[in-house]
């Protein structure tokens, strides 16, 4: 839309250059009851990382920051994309090639308490990837090179820690051993799966601050997940926003919070608390309604049943109505819900599709003339998508309009995918219905 | 702390070898020190019933005063030569053993009808039983572990073979697959101590295999495995470094519970003929060559190592049980759910089916 310049620009030196990647999972549907469904867990993400920056992934839980981050490092096989690093594509370099590039690609984990093996020391298993890669060869080598990353990762004197196993440390302690494993092989790229969510809040500002440090004194680069869109401020120069595999809006960190462009992006940034020592940190009000289902995610815009913002072309589909007319009876009195399940009926029998529903009436006509008396007043802005409204025998057919998903555009300065905007449409999105005349292409 | 090394870290550190090494003994031990005294207590009693009779197996002759399939024994010297035993026949003048003396002076458990000496047959008897128990335990476990280690870690179809296979084996009661695998040996080999042991071993191969397996799958899940392999460790180190070290804990507690079972699965090929062949000393062997002279009423025969066998079984009995309850909690914590299953036991996977139905239920109930 504008003629600013785009984050796809690479300004920067770019470390790492994601295009269109898919992460599916078949889950469910053992041998015998065949394919099982698909969790379409990182869903066509595209964005790069530059050379020493902090790169912020955020969303809600299930949202597929995780998953991203283990793509990237060759953990969860991509289903599709790819991702440029050097000369290599790592989305489809195989195991076996991959593991020379591990000493340059690092993780960092959640839980410091199930991410260190129990039966090996500090020694052995901060010395473990020294060992793998051959950088040193015998063990003296090894045990000097992790005590000068313990003692750098503020684990003095080393020799204390050494010998220890890891049920002998502090939660501190071993998120310590957890980053002096992660950057003993001196990587460019390390991937910090919510660092600091496992820790006691005591300490959550030393172990960043100790990781802000060493990305200075290393020169590293940060892939910083993190549901906190809180903490992701003061350590992010870029990030991205996720909702249900996908990235709603991404580019600059400062923007994103000073101008958030898309509603999902505003609802996260106002469900933070206001630091205020009265409310306590976790009673953050996210956007209404719950994370849909990751098997079956909404058509057109993944964030419109919860949208505050919603609008016609935002693909609103048969089980939105569905919802809104339950929604709707649970807040009416008892006659004039017993009078509209009459007219109704069953939802349960009503045939649900993306682009239609079908409900079997008693009377048709009365309920296609209530649909259309009571359709604005449902709840969310499900009748702004209905196209029409027609009987068809004793049935009442509800038809949808165009609703698709929406494409990335570029809106001040950064990436986002939101039709506020002005209609984009994802190439290879779940739309819902048929586009006007006036707009195919 | 013996000796404050010098903090000159980051320059090649003196490697402090016993500090080091004594940390490590001292994590080995660890749960045994945090286990409540009453498990304690249990493995303490059970070690040393177990031992006493490892101390036979390990020196029959100091104890045993005649020999296995010793009949005869000398009491003098002579010049003539004439025809008879080894021994006996040449310079030295022997006295047979009686037959069927009751237990007494000379003869603590009695003599049998082939003029041997009952007692020192159930010495030499705990002999042969600690020697198969060893061996098809390490024939167990020697294949029980890798497999199970590596159907568990790899997943998939081999996976779901082996573990059909070995449903299959460990549905057959041990006896009898006991005795198929020494009927079938036996038409290649002559039966004696190596395919006695392959018989019993074969039994307990499906324990392993499963304890071990199932305990894979669950700590595969853990992170410090995808971290390492994310540092780059190839599959063989990470089932050897990080995966192995966290399962083998189970593995004295699967050896002690099935050891006793051996020393009966052993006892019963024995008794059934299908074990050591006589004379080898064996106390299921023994037990049935003794079954007439009960009827008849020569209950020493019998009884003597019908009790060896259960006082050794009862003596390992209590070391399983003991380091079952010691190194329980630390596996539950770890993410293994439940005891090791013992033959004829629910699995963990079928108390977990069944706690699911339960608490489905009682949402339905509730709904
Ligand atoms: N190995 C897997 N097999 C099947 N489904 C998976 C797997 N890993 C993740 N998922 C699914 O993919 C989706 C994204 O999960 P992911 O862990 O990446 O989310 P996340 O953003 O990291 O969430 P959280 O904040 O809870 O860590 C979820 O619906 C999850 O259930
Ligand atoms: S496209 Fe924009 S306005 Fe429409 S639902 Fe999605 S986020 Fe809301
Ligand atoms: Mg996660």
């Amino acid at each position: 839309m504008t003629a600013q310049p785009t984050p796809r620009e690479p300004s920067g030196d770019v470390l790492l250059d994601v295009r269109d990647l898919h992460t599916h999972f078949n889950v469910g549907g053992g041998v015998l009851s065949g394919g099982g469904d698909v969790v379409r867990a990182v869903d066509g993400v595209t964005f790069d990382v530059r050379r020493g920056e902090i790169f912020g992934l955020v969303g809600e839980s299930g949202s597929g920051k995780t998953t991203l981050g283990r793509t990237i490092l060759g953990l969860a096989p991509a289903t599709s994309g790819s991702i440029r690093y050097g000369d290599h594509d790592l989305a489809t370099l195989d195991e076996k090639r991959f593991r020379p590039l591990r000493r340059r690609l690092s993780m960092i984990f959640q839980d410091p308490n199930a991410s260190l093996n129990p039966a090996m020391t500090i020694a052995q298993g901060v010395g473990h990837p020294l060992r793998i890669h051959g950088i040193t060869s015998d063990r003296a080598a090894t045990r000097a090179k992790v005590a000068e990353m313990l003692e750098r990762c503020g684990l003095a004197p080393a020799e204390r820690f050494l010998d220890q196993y890891p049920e002998d440390l502090s939660g501190g302690q071993k998120q310590r051993v957890v980053i002096a494993r992660a950057l003993v092989t001196e990587p460019d790229l390390v991937v910090a799966d919510e660092p600091v969510a496992a820790l006691d809040m005591s300490i959550r500002a030393k172990v960043l601050e100790l990781m802000m440090d060493l990305k200075d004194e290393l020169g590293l680069t940060y892939l910083y997940i993190t549901h906190d869109l809180s903490s992701g401020k003061f350590v992010c120069d870029r990030m991205a926003i996720m909702y249900l595999g996908q990235m709603v809006e991404w580019g600059d960190a400062e923007g994103i919070y000073d101008d958030p462009q898309h509603p999902y992006t505003r609802a996260l940034l106002d469900a933070i608390p206001l630091p205020d020592p009265s409310r306590k940190g976790r009673d953050r009000q996210l956007p209404r309604g719950e994370i849909p289902d990751a098997v079956e995610p909404p058509a057109g815009c993944r964030f419109h049943p919860r949208c505050p913002a919603a609008f016609e072309p935002c693909g609103w589909e048969g089980r939105d109505l569905v919802d809104a007319i339950e929604e709707r009876w649970t807040s009416v009195g008892e006659d004039v819900f017993e009078r509209e399940l009459a007219l109704v009926g069953d939802l349960q029998k009503a045939a649900v599709g993306r682009d239609e529903i079908r409900f079997p009436a008693a009377d048709a006509g009365a309920l296609r003339s209530w649909l259309e008396d009571v359709g604005p007043q449902l709840p969310a802005a499900v009748a702004s998508g209905i196209d029409t409204v027609e009987e068809d025998g004793s049935d009442v057919v509800v038809r949808f309009r165009w609703g698709p998903e929406p494409g990335q555009q570029d809106v001040a300065g950064r990436r986002v995918a939101c039709h506020l905007h002005g209609v984009v449409v994802r190439p290879d999105g779940d739309h819902v219905g048929t586009p006007p005349a006036d707009r195919v292409s | 702390m013996p000796t404050a090394t010098a903090p000159d870290v980051g320059t090649g550190a003196p490697v402090d070898e016993r500090s080091s090494l004594r940390r490590r003994f001292d994590h080995a031990i660890k749960p045994w020190r945090r286990a409540n005294p009453m498990a304690r207590w249990l493995v303490i009693a059970g070690l040393l019933i177990t031992s006493g009779f490892g101390f036979l197996a390990l020196f029959p002759d100091v104890v045993a005063p005649y020999g296995e399939s010793q009949y005869q024994y000398v009491v003098g010297t002579t010049d003539e030569t004439g025809p008879g035993g080894e021994a006996c026949g040449r310079g030295a003048e022997c006295e047979q053993i009686p037959r069927r003396a009751e237990p007494g002076a000379g003869f603590p458990f009695g003599t049998t009808s082939a003029r041997l000496d009952v007692f020192s047959r159930v010495v030499h008897g705990a002999r042969v039983a600690f020697s198969i128990v060893l061996m098809s335990t390490a024939l167990a476990m020697g294949i029980g572990v890798p497999l199970g280690l590596y159907s568990g870690y790899r997943g998939g179809k081999l996976d779901r073979v082996l573990v059909t296979l070995m449903d299959a084996i460990y549905v057959i009661p041990g006896l009898l697959l006991a005795i198929i695998v020494a009927f079938v040996l036996k038409q290649y080999f002559a039966p004696g101590l190596a395919s006695a042991a392959i018989a019993v071993g074969v039994v307990y191969v499906p324990q392993y295999f499963r304890v071990i397996r199932n305990h894979t799958l669950s700590v595969k899940e853990e992170p410090f495995v995808e971290a390492a392999r994310s540092m780059g460790a190839p599959p063989r180190t990470i089932i050897g470094r990080y995966v192995f070290f966290n399962v083998v804990q189970s593995v004295p507690v699967i050896f002690t519970l099935n050891a006793a079972d051996a020393v009966l699965t052993l006892a019963g090929l024995g008794f059934l003929g299908y074990g050591v062949p006589f004379p080898q000393a064996e106390w299921g062997l023994d037990v049935s060559r003794a079954l007439s002279d009960v009827v008849s009423g020569f209950w020493w025969t019998a009884f003597w190592p019908g009790l060896a066998i259960m006082l050794l079984v009862t003596g390992l009995t209590l070391v399983g049980e003991g380091l079952n309850d010691i190194v329980n909690p630390l596996l539950r914590v770890k993410g293994f759910k439940g005891k090791v299953p013992k033959r004829g036991e629910p699995t963990p996977e079928a108390e977990a089916e069944v706690e699911r139905q339960m608490s489905q239920t009682a949402k339905r109930e509730n709904a």
